[in-house]
């Protein structure tokens, strides 16, 4: 393991609980409702109460810390901050949590996410929704004006303005996207917690799929669905009198592409948030990217993850498609990624079931999809129009 | 499009963005440019990113640009252009150094990387207009 010395954040916090809800096409609770219920798993399976949180992070929207404290009974919240990364929020929120226990302003944090991904856009007769969504991201002006009024108004569309260009400069080819699909539909078929669980893919299923958005057919876009999930962290030191096996916050970072608000017009377009931040974090942790035993990759869509595996520096420009073949992000491969599914596969719980499994990888409770003496693992985030963020996590003693 | 289909979104822009379409809406592109360090700026910036000036002003635009990516959409997210099914949006690299987003008026398959195109000019109202782009003349299926 890194020596405690170098960056002051390096594996002095801990998450020390984890909880999520089942992920559903449809739940009969709403965002806040499946918020609460991972929380109060995620306490439990820490060992603690309530009364023991004194800071909450919230997701950009759906609720507040405040509702969240309410309704737990946390009765003198000493922190509450809010991250606004979009899909990136959960992992850079560790972050926020970390500064705040390690500063000795927080001793126990929850971080918490939950929505409706899927009855947002399929409302049931009978069935209110909710008052609050998500929150006006800082996209928002952008495309409010230059891209809804083009019939643009879908992450797919979005990322694909990008993506086309990707496809198009590297070569790259169905099988390569295809097998990214293919690999998370195979490990959520060991996920008990997984959306697709039972339901096998093959490459020939992948290719019948229809164009969504060129070049992303549907099986390159994760599942919507209803869910949360969260986790608690605390201080290395407290974390080793609780229950489970302590998985340390060793580094992590978060990275704005530039300009962060047009996907459009940024120089590089493959300079995402991630490019930016994984240098950061693997200092911070003292590690390189091929020093990881898994990988827990962001995966709203396939095209997405070969650009988040160049930024981590583990393939070159416009290779991570030749990189991902031959079975190498498989369990049993060389880096096993997203071992629960992924958005592809489990569900698109914004990465905290990424957190989640990284989690359950280190603590060594993964069932079958437990990669064998899992030591160190990663987690990335991406959000709004590449926001980047990534949490490097060890196991402790 | 048929008359009974649903409206178009149209946005409701303020500050520079409101000006950008004012422009547009006139019958010409026109893209934001600092007169301090001449860099072109889209989407339109409050001050110059490059050199820190306030002194921005729309300048007219031959509406020239190559081709810098592309999507193709083949499913109804946006009842205005399902009628258009499946419809290419375009990246145009414009010669001015900004990309802008528009709509495809020509052959899908002609779509490539660097291919040379011009802008046209839908007037939707005072405020607002949409914007599209064609193959430059000779340009179809010539994308180098």
């Amino acid at each position: 393991m890194p020596s405690p010395s170098a960056h002051p954040l390096r594996g002095r916090t801990a998450i020390v609980g984890v909880g999520e809800t089942e992920y559903v096409r449809g739940a009969d609770e709403t965002p806040v409702q499946l918020m609460l219920r991972a929380s109060r798993a995620a306490l439990a399976d820490a060992g603690l109460s309530a009364g023991d949180l004194d800071g909450i992070v919230p997701p950009p929207g759906y609720t507040s810390a405040e509702e969240i404290a309410a309704n737990l009974g946390v009765e003198d919240l000493h922190f509450a901050v809010t991250v606004h990364l979009g899909g990136a929020s959960p992992t850079a929120s560790l972050k926020s949590a970390a500064m705040a226990i390690h500063s000795g302003l927080a001793t126990h944090v929850l971080v918490v996410v939950g929505w409706n991904g899927f009855s947002a856009f399929r409302p049931r007769p009978g069935i209110k929704p909710p008052r609050y969504g998500l929150d006006p991201a800082s996209v928002g002006n952008v495309t409010m004006d230059y891209y809804l009024p083009y019939g643009a108004r879908t992450a797919a569309q979005f990322y694909s303005f990008i993506l086309m260009r990707y496809k198009q400069l590297y070569g790259i080819r169905d099988e390569e996207a295809g097998e990214i699909a293919v690999a998370a539909r195979a490990h959520a078929q060991l996920n008990e917690k997984a959306l697709m669980r039972g339901r096998p893919l093959d490459f020939d299923e992948y290719l019948a799929s229809p164009f969504v958005a060129e070049p992303l057919r549907k099986l390159d876009c994760c599942v919507e669905t209803d869910c949360a999930a969260a986790v608690v962290m605390t201080s290395a030191e407290r974390a080793r009198d609780l229950r489970h096996t302590p998985v340390l916050y060793l580094g992590g970072a978060e990275g704005h592409p530039y300009p962060a608000d047009d996907i459009t017009n940024r120089p590089d377009p493959f300079r995402v948030g991630l490019s930016l931040a994984a240098p950061r974090a693997f200092a911070m942790a003292g590690v390189g990217p091929h020093e990881m035993d898994f990988l827990q990759v962001y995966d709203c869509f396939t095209y997405t993850v070969m650009v988040q595996l160049e930024a981590l520096g583990l393939c070159g420009r416009g290779e991570a498609g030749d990189w991902v073949k031959g079975g190498r992000t498989r369990l049993g491969g060389e880096m096993p990624m997203n071992t629960h599914g992924g958005l592809l596969s489990q569900g698109h719980m914004w990465g905290m079931n990424h957190v989640v499994e990284a989690t359950r990888q280190l603590r060594r409770t993964a069932g079958e999809a437990q990669v064998k003496d899992a030591e160190i693992g990663l987690v990335t985030g991406w959000g709004d129009f590449g926001d980047g963020s990534i949490a490097i996590l060890g196991r402790g003693a | 499009m048929s008359s009974d289909a649903p409206p178009r979104f149209v946005p409701d822009p303020d500050g520079r963005n409101a000006d950008f379409y004012r422009h547009l809406a006139s019958g010409r592109l026109h893209v934001q440019h600092c007169d301090d360090c001449a860099r072109a700026l889209h989407p339109p910036r409050y001050a110059c990113s490059q050199c820190g000036s306030d002194s921005l002003r729309f300048v007219p635009s031959e509406g020239r640009g190559r081709v810098f990516s592309w999507t193709v959409t083949h499913r109804p997210v946006d009842p205005g252009w399902a009628a258009e099914l499946p419809y290419a949006t375009v990246v145009v690299e414009m010669d001015e150094g900004v990309r802008l987003v528009g709509a495809w008026r020509g052959p899908r398959d002609a779509l490539a990387l660097d291919l040379p195109v011009v802008a046209e000019v839908e007037q939707v109202s005072d405020g607002f207009a949409l914007l599209w782009f064609r193959p430059a003349d000779g340009g179809a299926g010539e994308g180098g």
